[in-house]
């Protein structure tokens, strides 16, 4: 499982992963993304990622996430987040049917691009889904040289 | 994210079953259950109220959302854990159940479904009344 990722070099792997997983919805019926408790850490919540030549965003599903607990930090090009999950009121003496979601504390980590503006990161959390922005620093976009 | 266009391409709202099962996520959903009826709590991250369906169909539950997320004009995707918007899944509920007073509410992407047993089927106690 890779937690960590740079722009460069992952379209091959990419491309077989993404075939896996698409092989995996078609064919059987187990969910895309399962919480289970004794796999690593750094596979839940599941993550999107996206760049443009402005910023790199960041989507983390997270439902029910602790907004307290939440722990967004930077250091050197590491972005690491780190959150717990709010548990429900669920009634006494209940009989469970199905537990599959997954509890508690996680943390994943992500390296950024060389040219992400530490100083320029913006945080939302709507529906369930956490969205981090990493801003580019302005000297990296193209620019025009112009030649005399 | 990748199957968006495959989605958008359909103009209509309404989710095409056939179409859309292939590519649906089925949701992580915890259920219990106790004297007073079902509770029900599934995950889907992205989903807002006006994004969700919830049908009940004879003695069949089905909940479906489409989840949406906010990208930025010509983002190129890095890592996809998700790739698929909708999410949808069924379930047989038993006739001790009365779904016409199911409770739903979502937040945060956590769809609560409440659907109490009929009256009859609740043990209640008897008061005895001494004469």
């Amino acid at each position: 499982m890779f937690t960590y990722f740079n722009n460069s070099n992952r379209g091959l792997y990419a491309e077989f992963r993404r075939l896996e997983r698409e092989m995996d919805q078609l064919f059987s019926a187990t969910p895309l993304f399962r919480g289970h408790r004794s796999a690593a850490q750094e596979t839940y919540p599941p993550v999107n990622i996206g760049t443009t030549d402005e910023q790199v965003d960041i989507y983390l599903f997270a439902p029910a996430l602790d907004l307290d607990k939440l722990d967004i930090s930077i250091h050197q090009n590491k972005l690491t987040i780190k959150g717990s999950r709010k548990p429900e009121q669920i009634p006494a003496e209940k009989k469970v049917h199905r537990k599959e979601r997954a509890y508690g504390d996680f943390q994943r980590a992500f390296t950024l691009p060389d040219d992400a503006d530490q100083e320029k990161v913006d945080a939302s959390y709507r529906d369930g889904v956490l969205h981090v922005s990493v801003h580019r620093k302005e000297s990296s976009k193209p620019r025009q040289i112009t030649v005399n | 994210m990748r199957h968006t266009d495959k989605m958008t391409a359909n103009k209509s709202d309404k989710m095409q079953e056939r179409h859309d099962d292939v590519y649906a996520i089925r949701p992580a959903v915890d259920i219990y259950e106790d004297e007073k009826g079902i509770y029900l709590y599934a995950d889907m991250p992205g989903v807002s109220k006006d994004r969700l369906e919830i049908k009940v169909d004879g003695d069949s539950l089905s909940i479906a959302g489409r989840a949406e997320i906010d990208t930025p004009e010509n983002m190129a995707s890095q890592h996809t854990d998700v790739s698929t918007t909708l999410y949808r899944r069924n379930f047989t509920l038993s006739s001790e159940l009365d779904d016409e007073k199911a409770d739903a509410s979502l937040k945060d992407g956590v769809l609560t479904l409440h659907i109490p047993r009929r009256m009859q089927y609740q043990t209640r106690k008897i008061e005895v009344t001494a004469c």
